[in-house]
């Protein structure tokens, strides 16, 4: 990267250069950089690991792992797409365009900032150390009860499940410095003259995002040290014997789990109107609507969590509410929805890569949005809990919702970030076969959670096997069309045609005005929004 | 260099630090010590050791690097601002942390155990087993160990524990009385009024020792006390550590105020820890009135 060259004041700087730079650095950019790097690298790494999963079961029948790995395989899949590919991804982006967005020099705590990604490593390196501590023989690899460590099954756990208590320790303290200091660059370092309704959509996101995050990243906290003591200290939180229950687990674990999908969805919310209207050429429809809608979803977020675990055994009240609640939320989603069709209708449109990504972005979130709702029937779910249709559903909400919207705001904001244009016929590409075979994927374990496949499971009945196969040979193309993703990046890091100011015709808001890339310090003089 | 203003309106960016990504180091070092010495693995203390030393040294490096900064009028207005904010999204988040063992609490109380005791007798395994709080659960094998209800008598409010709250209740007073004397520049009635504080933060952690040994010796009430021992002791534990944290950042902000530090209208350093410890005041009250009293 070489945004140092143009920097008006730069003369000023004497900073490290070579690696000493990226460990020390206070610098949004830099450290943005790095949150989308880690985030890059991660999502190759969890990718990696699912599609030795679907291997496993492109037949019946156990061919390449023990039942065992298979387990550890799914679990750090899952905890590393989330907290490390997703999130990561997300803070990524608030670091390096809401100073830009509003106005700001830098974030306003630098040095919680860069804290804040380096704890990410480390959390990364104890999630995946257990799996290189089994081949020497010490313990019994990486968790292996699935992301949500539900007790007791994580309470009989080997040493992994140790490892990932800790791991999820440092991401929730990275998590929540990031939110302090998202939330303060938000309330303190906006421009003269940006009203909180003057915000750009993103910034209003990552509010509601980062309100999410100091609510329920402590609850999860708590959680996994209550289930730290029952495994090691004789507490008895778990414990029916103790006067304890494992469900209380699960509530524990879901109030902080179902407002997750928010915190990685949200941000994603905020930037893609803006891709919307650039590639409109027409203003976001509906910005009032959109922000209250925001912070409706974000306050139902916290009130739903019990439709995770509807089969468990609840009153039949609790069961109603649930239900009724996590239907609601459809409503403000749905406003979300027609603002951002609204924003496209009878727009002049054109299709470069960004725009590609989001307009299959509002379908096939739609796709995950309605399969959510068939979910949240308490009737239904009895029928779809625990199959591939669910694991159909969230990939269709945090693959295509989640990871297909993280990269629009590659796309759309990496000329900014880098100078260089990227390689349009290779983003319409990967594109193209990101979605075809993301449908293919996905569109048969649809039909095999209806059909009564049962996740988490290594093996399967016969009559699985056709779809399977389908699933798992599209699994490859999709895992390996990401290749021409990172591809194109690198290509672009390293030059490429030069970019303009504004980059896209249509682009508004102040990460436009300055050059591309931007200057070291972003905003030295403040602009004055009207 | 990078931190002198350009103009007017300026934003104070430190220059790159080493601190946090060595404390991170720190981290992992320990954790991974905890990990191996709880699993019984070799030179787990010792990681935990050299960890836990490496977070220390680091955060007096990163703490007096602000001070230094902050002496030298490098923080206005503006990024006084955003510390203040920062702050109190930061006790949101502990309030949250608090809020998952108190819901922990409520649901055994209000939900588990009750349901315990409500199953038809010829289904059961916990026959015998009656609704009732302070309870350490009816016992059995689960997962293979035995666990055989503990015998325990249960914490009374109104011995040390009333004690303990008429300590903190009083040293929420004095630091306020001492903020009172920071804002008239009556450094005297400061750094009286922060000592008192301290001292009273440190009596109410030796009460709070002296009450657990009475717990462990003669009560029988532990950790492993079923539902009761494990939300006993995990909600007044992870506050008394909270009471520790912030005695110590008490006992900086006095030996600052011995400096000179602070005056009337710039002492964020002051109003943070303060507003902490407000906030372990607060949440005191929740454990007095929700584990000892009722």
């Amino acid at each position: 990267m070489s945004y140092t060259t143009t920097a008006n004041h730069d003369e000023h700087h004497d900073h490290p250069t070579g690696i000493m730079r990226w460990l020390t650095t206070t610098n949004h950019k830099d450290i943005g950089t790095m949150y989308l790097t880690f985030s890059l690298i991660m999502f190759l790494v969890g990718g990696a690991m699912i599609l030795a999963v679907r291997a496993e079961l492109f037949q019946p029948g156990l061919q390449l792992m023990q039942p065992e790995f298979y387990n550890q395989l799914i679990g750090v899949h899952a905890l590393v797409m989330i907290f490390a590919a997703l999130m990561p991804a997300a803070t990524g982006f608030a670091n390096w365009m809401l100073p830009l967005q509003i106005g700001a020099p830098d974030m306003a705590l630098p040095r919680l900032n860069n804290w804040g990604f380096w704890l990410l490593p480390p959390a990364a390196i104890l999630l995946t150390l257990p799996f290189t501590l089994a081949m020497f023989g010490i313990g019994d690899g990486a968790i292996a009860t699935g992301w949500t460590f539900y007790a007791p099954l994580s309470i009989q756990g080997g040493m992994g499940v140790d490892f990932a208590i800790f791991s999820v320790h440092l991401l929730g303290i990275s998590s929540v410095l990031g939110s302090i200091n998202v939330i303060v660059t938000i309330l303190n370092m906006r421009t003269p003259g940006m009203t909180l309704m003057k915000m750009p959509m993103f910034a209003w996101s990552w509010l509601v995002t980062a309100f999410l995050l100091i609510a329920t990243i402590p609850v999860l906290a708590g959680a996994v040290t209550m289930l730290l003591t029952d495994r090691h200290f004789g507490t008895h939180f778990f414990d029916a014997a103790g006067g304890g229950d494992p469900i209380l687990f699960q509530h524990l674990f879901w109030f902080f789990g179902h407002p997750e999908v928010y915190i990685v969805l949200l941000p994603i919310w905020g930037f893609m109107p803006q891709i919307l209207q650039t590639f409109s050429r027409k203003p976001m429809y509906g910005y009032k609507a959109q922000v209250i809608s925001l912070w409706a979803i974000g306050a139902l977020a916290l009130v739903v969590w019990a439709h995770h675990f509807f089969t468990v055994g609840m009153p039949v009240p609790a069961l109603l509410y649930f239900m009724y609640s996590t239907m609601a939320i459809s409503l403000p989603l749905a406003v979300l929805f027609f603002c951002w069709i609204a924003t496209i209708w009878k727009g002049s449109l054109s299709f470069e890569t960004p725009m590609l990504f989001a307009i299959g972005w509002i379908v096939l979130f739609g796709i995950g949005g309605l399969t959510g709702l068939v979910l949240a029937d308490v009737a239904a779910d009895a029928q779809y809990h625990h199959s591939y249709f669910v694991v159909a559903h969230f990939h269709y909400t945090l693959f295509a919702g989640g990871m297909m919207g993280v990269m629009a705001g590659v796309y759309y904001w990496l000329p900014k970030m880098t100078g260089h244009m990227f390689s349009e016929r290779l983003g319409k590409l990967h594109f193209w076969l990101t979605a075809i075979s993301f449908n293919l994927t996905f569109i048969p374990q649809f039909f095999l959670g209806l059909a009564g496949m049962p996740r988490r499971i290594p093996d399967y009945a016969l009559q699985f096997a056709e779809f399977n196969a389908i699933s798992t040979v599209a699994a490859f193309v999709l895992g390996l069309s990401q290749l021409i993703f990172v591809y194109n990046i690198v290509s672009c890091v390293r030059g490429g045609k030069k970019a303009t100011d504004r980059v896209w015709e249509g682009a508004e808001g102040l990460e436009w005005t300055l050059p591309s890339p931007p200057p070291y310090h972003s905003f030295t003089e403040q602009p004055i929004v009207k | 260099m990078s931190s002198q203003s350009h103009n007017g309106n300026h934003y104070y960016v430190p220059n790159p630090v080493a601190y946090p990504v060595i404390m991170s180091a720190g981290l992992l070092t320990l954790a991974t010590g905890f990990i191996f010495n709880i699993n019984n693995f070799a030179a787990g203390k010792q990681m935990m050791m050299v960890g836990a030393l490496v977070i220390i040294a680091m955060i007096f490096k990163w703490m007096g690097a602000v001070i230094s900064e902050c002496q030298n009028g490098l923080y206005k207005k503006w990024e006084d601002k955003s510390f203040r904010v920062g702050m109190i999204v930061f006790i949101c988040s502990e309030v949250a942390f608090f809020a998952a063992f108190f819901g922990a609490l409520f649901f055994m109380r209000v939900i588990s155990i009750p349901e315990l005791a409500s199953y038809d007798p010829q289904f059961t395994m916990y026959k015998d087993f009656t609704d009732a709080w302070p309870s350490a659960g009816p016992g059995g094998v689960v997962l293979g160990k035995e666990y055989v209800a503990a015998k325990f008598s249960p914490m009374a409010a109104w011995g040390l524990p009333a004690i303990n709250t008429f300590l903190l209740l009083t040293s929420g007073a004095t630091v306020t009385w001492a903020h009172w004397g920071l804002m008239k520049n009556n450094r005297k009635q400061l750094v009286i009024g922060l000592f008192l504080t301290v001292a009273l933060g440190i009596a109410f952690l030796l009460c709070q020792a002296a009450e657990y040994h009475e717990a462990y010796t003669e009560m029988g009430l532990t950790l492993g006390a079923g539902a009761y021992g494990a939300s006993f002791f995990m909600l007044t534990g992870f506050h008394g550590f909270h009471v520790m944290l912030g005695t110590l950042m008490l006992i900086v902000i006095l030996f600052r105020s011995m400096k000179g530090h602070f005056d009337a209208d710039h002492h964020f350093g002051f109003e943070g820890v303060a507003w902490y410890w407000h906030f372990v005041d607060v949440v005191w009250l929740g454990l007095f009135v929700f584990v000892y009293w009722l």
